[in-house]
């Protein structure tokens, strides 16, 4: 079977898109697939060291594009994950050094020997945004509950709803359900009622994940010990298809019930 | 429990909320690209097209927008003044 390729995008930037693809590229590869990341961000290259993989690089993106190398040649594999490659993004060029059409080829060639193709889009609508579209086959929006990045959020939906990729679906990151218990956040339930697409997972804010991009060791390596390392994971089962029941999150040392602030139950507005 | 509501921060004046209704009218905006200035234009024209043939009570004429999902549509809600009503006038 063909390898699938799915871009995570968010319009804003620093929403966490290059933190939820080297995570959720670690979670599938533990999961047994063969997966490959692509740094779409050309010029500002970052997935590279999210993975630790920094050292590693030889070639890169643009010169796949341009044809100084092979593909397989610029791909890095990661030493603790077999089945995971790293395509990096050039750093001393600029986004013009790409066009949908060399990622659509690039991915055609890829879908052949993995199962998943995880693109990091960079932020923003511009060419960057579009060449990293442009192969795929589903696509990941990421938000925080907040005005600038719901509004963004909702802005390339509306891109791609005119570009008929299929229904984009939402992550919702960096949350803090003790403000959303205060009210002083925007709930999970009004996100998605604002958007109005399907949730696909949803990170509450961690410093783990701060830590782990220090060490350049993803969170999703230690699944069990964070509930953000466990939302990766969850997100990675539901994009292979597994119906995962959302995390009940809650604040340290309080039990909480998530379904309550999710706005199914009946205790926020 | 509006009592409660408020004493933990909640009920309307929560920042959260106001974020929520702030974006409900960006949304609305950003996806159709009508603007506040365009939905009272079309309101003042509806205004005129419509007492053209009908007597209704315009200081009361509503233009706004309804969202379903990723629909957006107007909706004029236009109150027609009654006989009894035109008398009072």
């Amino acid at each position: 079977m063909a390898g699938r390729a799915v871009t995570v995008t968010s319009g804003k930037g620093g929403v966490g898109k290059t933190t939820l693809t080297a995570n959720l590229g670690v979670a599938l590869a533990m999961q047994g697939q063969r997966v490959v990341v692509i740094d779409a961000d050309v010029g500002l290259r970052n997935l590279d060291v999210m993975l630790g993989l920094e050292n590693r690089i030889v070639y890169d993106l643009v010169d796949v594009v341009e044809g100084r190398c092979r593909l397989r040649q610029a791909m890095v594999r990661d030493k603790r994950l077999s089945e995971l490659f790293l395509l990096p993004a050039a750093q001393t060029r600029d986004k013009s050094a790409v066009q949908p059409s060399d990622m659509v080829r690039i991915c055609d060639d890829l879908r052949e020997h993995h199962d998943i193709i995880l693109i990091d889009s960079p932020a923003g609508i511009e060419q960057g945004f579009r060449y990293a579209v442009a192969p795929a086959d589903g696509i990941i929006i990421v938000t925080n509950p907040e005005v600038s990045a719901v509004r963004d959020a909702d802005r390339v939906i509306g891109l791609i709803e005119a570009e008929e990729k299929g229904p984009p679906r939402l992550v919702i990151n960096r949350l803090k359900p003790e403000l959303v218990k205060r009210g002083e956040m925007l709930g999970i339930s009004d996100v998605v009622e604002l958007l109005a697409i399907d949730l696909i997972g949803i990170v509450p804010e961690d410093e783990a994940i701060l830590f782990a991009a220090n060490r350049g060791q993803p969170l999703a390596f230690s699944r069990d010990s964070s509930q953000a390392g466990q939302a990766f994971h969850n997100i990675a089962h539901r994009l292979l298809g597994v119906d995962v029941p959302f995390l009940t999150l809650r604040e340290p040392g309080m039990f909480q019930r998530f379904l309550g602030f999710m706005g199914f139950g009946e205790d926020r507005q | 429990m509006k009592i409660f509501g408020r004493l933990v921060g909640r009920g309307e004046t929560a920042s959260g909320h106001v974020a929520k209704e702030r974006l409900r009218l960006v949304l609305a905006h950003d996806r159709t690209s009508v603007s506040p200035a365009l939905l009272e234009t079309l309101k003042d024209e509806i205004i005129a097209v419509i007492s053209r043939h009908v007597a209704i009570a315009a200081d009361e004429v509503r233009v706004t927008f309804s969202q379903n999902a990723r629909e957006s549509r107007l909706v004029a809600d236009i109150p027609l003044l009654t006989r009894s009503k035109r008398r009072k006038r």
